[in-house]
Order: C-alpha cells, then sequence, then structure tokens
C-alpha cells in the first residue's frame, strides 16, 4: 500500500471515529480493530501486514486529527517486551486475546524472569512448573525486581518444566494471571526510597496450558525473544534533538548564568556530544531495521544510553553544588512512571544507577556485543 | 528527514575505491613510501581522481564535475582512512570546496577532472572560525610571507593563497615548498614560502576559506571513522588468532569489553559522519552544527581505536613493520587537524546557544 492510500484509510477511519466525541477507551479500541495500533502486525491483530516505517504516517494522521495519545511504541513490558514475544512464539488464540487489551494499556504486563539466585545467568532460574495429569500447570518460587507487578494483570513468566535436563533446555515460558490464588506481590524499596518493584511469591499457582507460549521445553528460546526486544525497547524511542536529560540540563544551564564555569561548559558539550552522537546511532538503527536490514543488536544503544544518563545526571548534581544536596522526598511510595523530570536532582542521578543493570547488566551486555556481534569467543561455558 | 544509511550508489562507489586501494596500497606499500623521497602516491592519486572521478564527486556537472555529492566524496574519505593512503585528497576536497563557492574562473572544472591538483595554502591545524593567519601579502600580483605547516601541498600543481582578503592561487613552481618531517609520515606536510610571487586572484577569501574548512571537517570525519574501522577490523582479527594461557586471548573478557565497547563508538561515529556528510551535501542548514558535531566525535574514536590497536597487538603493534603505528600517526595527527574536539565543542556551544 502506498502511503497516500493509507493516509485515506486513516481519513475515512477518523471520519466514523471523531476523536472530539469519541470517548478514549472506545476510540483506542476501534483503531485496534481497524488496523492502524501497528500496521506492521497482521490483520486481525491491530495491523495491516505492512511495512513498519508506515506507522508514522498513520500516527502523524491520527495526531493532526486530536487523536487520543497511546503509549509510546515499543516502551513497556507489554508493548515492548511482552507483544513481540506473543507474535513471534504465541498462537492466534493467545494474540486475539492479549493483544488488544495490552495495546490499549487496559492491561499491564510485567516479567517474572529474575531470581534470588539467577540475574545475569537467567538460564537459572529454579521457579519450578509442574504438569498436572489434566495437562496444566502448577508453578512454585520466588521472583524478584518485578517491575510494576504490583499494577499489573499479567505476567510473562519463565519457570524450570524440567530439572532433569541440561538448564537451557528445561524451561518452559507461561503467561501468569497475576490475580490468581498463590500469587503474592511485596514491595521493594529502592535506593531513591520509592518501590518500583517487587518481591513476587508463587505457590501453587495454577497456569492453564492454553497459556504456555512455545513449546514445553523452549522456554529459553522465547524468553530471548523477550530479552532482545527488552534491550530494543531500553534503548528509546526517536527523540527530537535536545529532549531527554541532556535538553533538562542544557535549559538549567541557559537559565542559571551563576552556576556557568569553563569547566563546566566543556563538560557539558562533551555530554551534549555524547547523546546527540547516541541519537542519530539509534536513529541510523532505525532506518536499517525499517529498510528490512538486520542492524547490529540494540545492545548498542541500551548500553551507550545507559553510561550516558549516568553521567548527565551526575554533572547535573555538580552543575547544582549546594542545591544538590537536598533530595525532595525519601518516603516509601509507588512512583508515577513518568515523573523523573518533577524530581530532584539526586533523584534522577541514584535512578540512572539502574539504567546499567536493569535489562542486563553493562557486562553482560559487552559479552553479547563481543561475542555476537564481534564473534569474540567465549570465555567460559555458561 | 537526512538519510544515515548508505546507499547502493554509494556501496558500490566504495567496492571500487577499495579494490584499487587494495591493489595498489596494500600497507607494506604504504609503508615503504612514507620512508621514500616520494612520501606521496601521485599515480595513485591520478587513478582514484581522474580515473574513478573522485576528485569531482561534490562538483556539479553543469560546473565541470561528476555531479555526485558529498554523501559520496565522505565515502571514499572513509576508504582512504581505511588505507591510510598517501594521496592529497583532503587538500583537493578543500581546494574544490573553495573554488566552489566563487565565481567560475576555468580552474574548478581542471580541479574537478583530475587534471590540476589544488590545494589551499592553510596549516593542517587550522581551526574553523577562528580567522584566517595573515601571514602572505598581496603587493599587486605579487604575494610575498610565509605558511607553515601545510597538508598535501608537496605533490601540488597550484597552491591557494589567501591574502590580502582574496584567493589566490599561485603555481608550485613560484613557491617554495619544503617537505617537514611530520608526525603523520602518511599525510606529511610542507612549509611554503612566498616571495613575490607571481599570482592570479580567484575567489574573496573568507567565504572560500569558510566552505573549504567546513568541507574538510566533514570528510575529515568519515577518513576518522574508516581509520577507526580499520583499527577495530585488524584487533578483531589478531585477538581471535593470538594464543596465551592456551586461549585465543579474544576470549579474555578484560579484552572483550574494551573491543565491545569501541565497537559502540565506532557505530556512533559511522552515525554523526554520516549525518554531517548528508547534512553539507543537501545545504541543510544544521550542516554548521553537523561538523562540528562529527569532529568532535570522530577524532577521540579514531585515536581510541587506534590507540587500542597497538595495545592489544602487544609489543608487536609497537614494532615499525607492523602497520598499527601508521593509523596512530594519522589519527593523532587528524585529531589536531581542522580544530582539535575541544575546539568544536566550543564552536557547538556557541552554535547551541549554551555560553559561557
Ligand atoms: C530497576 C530494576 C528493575 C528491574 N525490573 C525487572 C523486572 O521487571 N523483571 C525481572 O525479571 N527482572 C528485573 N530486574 C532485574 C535485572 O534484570 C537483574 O538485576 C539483572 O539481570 C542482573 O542480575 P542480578 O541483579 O542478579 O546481578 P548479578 O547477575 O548477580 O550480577 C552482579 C554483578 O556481576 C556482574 N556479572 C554477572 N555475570 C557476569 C559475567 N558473566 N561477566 C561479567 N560480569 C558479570 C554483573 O554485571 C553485575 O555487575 C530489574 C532490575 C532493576 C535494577
Amino acid at each position: 500500500m502506498r502511503s497516500d492510500e493509507l493516509v485515506g484509510q486513516v481519513r475515512a477511519f477518523l471520519a466514523e471515529h471523531a476523536p472530539a466525541t469519541t470517548e478514549r477507551l472506545e476510540f483506542l479500541r476501534a483503531r485496534f480493530d481497524a488496523g492502524l495500533a501497528w500496521v506492521n502486525f497482521p490483520q486481525g491483530l491491530g495491523g495491516m501486514d505492512l511495512p513498519r516505517d508506515l506507522q508514522p504516517v498513520v500516527d502523524g494522521e491520527l495526531a493532526a486529527a486530536g487523536a487520543p495519545d497511546v503509549p509510546l511504541p515499543r516502551v513497556g513490558i507489554g508493548l515492548g517486551m511482552a507483544a513481540p514475544t506473543m507474535l513471534r512464539h504465541g498462537t492466534v488464540a493467545q494474540l486475539r486475546r492479549w493483544l488488544r487489551p495490552l495495546w490499549t494499556e487496559e492491561e499491564v504486563w510485567c516479567q517474572l524472569f529474575s531470581e534470588p539466585g539467577a540475574g545475569s545467568d537467567l538460564a537459572s532460574v529454579s521457579t519450578r512448573a509442574v504438569r498436572e495429569a489434566d495437562g496444566d500447570w502448577v508453578v512454585d518460587g520466588q521472583k524478584v525486581w518485578t517491575s510494576t507487578a504490583h499494577e499489573a494483570q499479567w505476567a510473562v513468566l519463565l519457570a524450570r518444566s524440567d530439572p532433569s535436563a541440561p538448564k537451557h533446555e528445561g524451561l518452559t515460558y507461561f503467561a501468569c494471571d497475576m490475580s490468581a490464588p498463590g500469587v503474592e506481590v511485596r514491595p521493594l524499596r529502592q535506593i531513591t526510597g520509592e518501590a518500583e518493584f517487587n518481591e513476587v511469591f508463587l505457590t501453587g499457582v495454577r497456569i492453564p496450558d492454553a497459556h504456555r507460549i512455545g513449546e514445553v521445553g523452549q522456554g529459553w528460546q522465547v524468553a530471548r525473544t523477550t530479552l532482545m526486544n527488552e534491550r530494543v525497547a531500553l534503548g528509546g524511542d526517536p527523540v527530537p534533538r535536545g529532549d531527554g536529560m541532556i535538553g533538562l540540563v542544557v535549559r538549567k544551564w541557559r537559565a542559571r548564568p551563576e552556576l556557568r564555569t569553563a569547566a563546566g561548559r566543556d563538560a557539558l558539550l562533551r555530554l551534549w556530544v555524547a547523546a546527540e552522537a547516541g541519537r542519530l546511532t539509534a536513529q541510523r538503527l532505525r532506518e536499517e531495521l525499517a529498510a528490512g536490514q538486520p542492524g547490529p543488536d540494540g545492545s548498542a544503544v541500551k548500553y551507550a544510553n545507559s553510561h550516558l544518563n549516568q553521567e548527565i545526571s551526575g554533572f547535573e548534581l555538580e552543575l547544582l553544588g549546594d542545591e544538590a544536596l537536598r533530595y525532595d522526598d525519601w518516603t516509601m511510595r509507588r512512583p508515577s512512571r513518568r515523573d523523573w523530570r518533577e524530581r530532584t536532582s539526586g533523584y534522577r542521578y541514584l535512578r540512572a544507577r539502574a539504567n546499567s543493570i536493569e535489562g542486563g547488566t553493562s557486562e553482560i551486555l559487552c559479552n553479547v556485543i563481543a561475542e555476537r556481534v564481534l564473534g569474540l569467543p567465549r570465555e567460559v561455558a555458561g | 528527514m537526512i538519510s544515515l544509511r548508505y546507499s547502493d550508489v554509494e556501496d558500490e562507489l566504495r567496492a571500487s575505491v577499495r579494490r584499487v586501494l587494495a591493489d595498489r596500497a596494500p600497507w607494506q606499500a604504504v609503508l615503504a613510501r612514507v620512508e621514500s623521497s616520494d612520501p606521496y602516491d601521485t599515480g595513485l592519486w591520478q587513478t582514484l581522481a581522474a580515473d574513478v572521478g573522485c576528485a569531482g564527486l561534490a562538483v556539479p556537472q553543469d560546473r565541470g564535475g561528476a555531479g555526485g555529492s558529498y554523501r559520496e566524496a565522505a565515502v571514499v574519505a572513509e576508504e582512504l582512512g581505511r588505507a591510510v593512503a598517501p594521496v592529497p585528497h583532503l587538500g583537493a576536497a578543500m581546494a574544490t570546496a573553495a573554488l566552489l563557492s566563487g565565481q567560475d574562473c576555468g580552474l574548478l572544472a581542471k580541479a574537478a577532472a583530475g587534471e590540476v591538483l589544488a590545494v589551499l595554502a592553510l596549516p593542517l591545524s587550522t581551526r574553523p572560525g577562528a580567522g584566517l593567519p595573515g601571514t602572505v601579502t598581496a603587493d599587486g600580483e605579487r604575494l610575498t610571507g610565509a605558511v607553515g605547516g601545510v597538508a598535501d601541498a608537496l605533490p601540488a600543481d597550484l597552491l591557494l593563497v589567501p591574502a590580502n582578503g582574496g584567493l589566490w592561487a599561485v603555481s608550485r613552481e613560484a613557491a617554495d615548498v619544503s617537505e617537514v618531517i611530520s608526525l603523520d609520515m602518511t599525510r606529511p606536510l610542507a612549509d611554503v614560502t612566498l616571495a613575490g610571487a607571481r599570482a592570479t586572484r580567484v575567489a574573496d577569501a573568507a567565504p572560500a576559506v569558510a566552505a573549504a574548512l567546513l568541507a574538510g571537517t566533514v570528510l575529515l570525519a568519515s577518513e576518522q571513522l574508516g581509520i577507526a574501522e580499520w583499527c577495530l577490523d585488524a584487533t578483531l582479527a589478531y585477538v581471535k588468532r593470538r594464543q596465551q594461557f592456551g586461549r585465543p586471548v579474544g576470549s579474555f573478557q578484560a579484552v572483550k569489553h574494551r573491543l565491545a565497547q569501541l565497537w559502540v563508538a565506532v557505530t556512533q561515529a559511522r552515525a554523526t559522519a554520516r549525518y554531517a556528510a548528508g547534512c553539507l551535501a543537501e545545504g541543510d542548514p544544521d550542516t554548521a552544527v553537523a561538523a562540528a558535531l562529527a569532529q568532535a566525535h570522530c577524532g577521540p574514536v579514531a585515536v581510541q581505536a587506534a590507540e587500542q590497536c597497538v595495545q592489544l597487538h602487544g609489543a608487536i603493534g609497537f614494532t615499525w613493520e607492523h602497520p598499527a603505528h601508521l593509523y596512530l600517526k594519522r589519527a593523532k595527527a587528524d585529531a589536531i587537524a581542522l580544530g582539535t574536539a575541544a575546539h568544536h565543542r566550543d564552536v557547538l556551544g556557541d552554535l547551541l546557544t549554551i555560553d559561557r
């Protein structure tokens, strides 16, 4: 389809669902059903089997008509990780059940991967999934660092279904209903004071076999799809120049002449250069993806971004000096998802520490780049 | 939006330039040449400039060029950096950009066709935006003065000299051009002295020099990318092969992580260099920012790559017989050429109103 034909379709859709008079959720559901959610997805599942690079045509047309905002593409566990994993490994029935409420954000997802004994070495998870006579599963174990578990209706879950098999072969991947009996979520407080993640105890949780994603014993392959997408998601979406953390600090520099020093200016410009180089690199990766060329791992973008955020937020404290010695609020609370801009500089500095740990540590990303992109030999078998 | 990918045409051009360089300028030949009395490979430059058409890539057809663009010229610069080829492409490209900015004087078409090698007589270390040296003065049509540390002047036919607000063409024979013992042996510098040399005014100096420096910084970034790519590739090949403690040294995590980080840096350098070339090719209003960004980023990456290349080769990388030093010297000289990264950050600060 050409982009002008697509524009025609979007306009026809808008004629039937005028944004001004249609309720938000109703509009989003209709948009999904019209195949305008993610045009690269299959027909009937929110898309039209079109190339991914036609999505901006739809988004631009809808935004111009004042359509309600949708969650940013690829961000978040549901959109960024669960959806692409299901698309690759799920059944049609599963896709029909889960994709629409996931896209409209009626149902939040979380990720039950990490355990106290299995972090970087994720394939060593020990949460057990035992198959019952009726074919369904019973799951027991403990997960940890689970972001948004307290808001989630569903989780993607990696569990050991065959302890006698080699570690990568005994795993199975499920969607777990977070309201099922035996699922217990307890908040974990972070260095910022708040609790964004949780520990999750699974005690005799029944999971229907229809909620298994992928084959029994193929859980590792499925989980790898999730992890790859996690790194793309954490690598971020297109942002205009001067947005994000660097934009925030540049604005402070402009607004506060009394903070300026010659050394500070060069340090800030170094960070600006790094941020802009990173932004263009992400843009180039997206161009290659859109052109169907398998660009190198999104790991590079995730790696660079996390260190950049850490450096910029560290710089912000030094720029502010005295002021940075005060923190805004240590009370234990659940964070609202996008409030980092309103928080104090100390919060941004502390939160950025997690960037090089969550979604695969920087050390692990370097291993991935070295082994999968550069073809260097593995150090140890694992 | 500026495309950051390589087009099929650019890929084909890269392949043909790479073939010529593999054939004519393998590193052994480069190493042998830099110690000879004839450090520039003028025969190779003739092939590239005239036969492959590299000299006129950025010149429109109606002005005698090949009607390509700076995107393609940048791809050529990448390949020449990859080979540390001892050819005067940077000097030629800057002179062409200078001539392009002015009225036609017949010289542009000859330079674009590779018939005449014109080179801008400015120190290689000239910082864009920092003003002209003013060490040469014009008296009528005669120039007197000196310019030190000029790149690519040795093989030039013509020197383009800024003096008294004009840009003047001086034939190589009318000037004293003496070779300097240079840090970068693959792009040796020369000191140029003029004593009443006969000259022809070809353009106004200020716009011509500004255009030349802008094109120079953009192409230099691509050259730096090429240097970094070669260093990364050569180091990867070596650490996969070299065995110590009964296994390839490339299996040690300390080595792997450095190379992974270098790969990330090179990937970023590619994006910034492509962006700068794309902006320049399309006359984008963001070109000044793009050029300064590319210089601020690519220079240090090339140096980092060359330094890691020496380090991860161990002592063999410290020997004259190994090519690593050619790249290290080129990378470090390039980091000073046309303004250091710190200078370009300063320029960016002014462009972005990140005030003092
Ligand atoms: C804010 C936040 C949110 C998170 N959200 C979730 C979530 O929603 N769901 C979920 O499942 N998990 C989540 N995680 C967990 C995250 O994926 C893990 O923390 C991460 O994979 C690292 O595991 P670990 O903490 O056990 O560290 P470990 O694996 O114990 O690592 C400790 C240190 O050793 C290093 N190390 C380990 N192995 C190697 C190696 N082979 N080579 C070199 N160095 C190595 C690591 O890099 C690290 O520095 C979250 C973490 C954070 C911080």
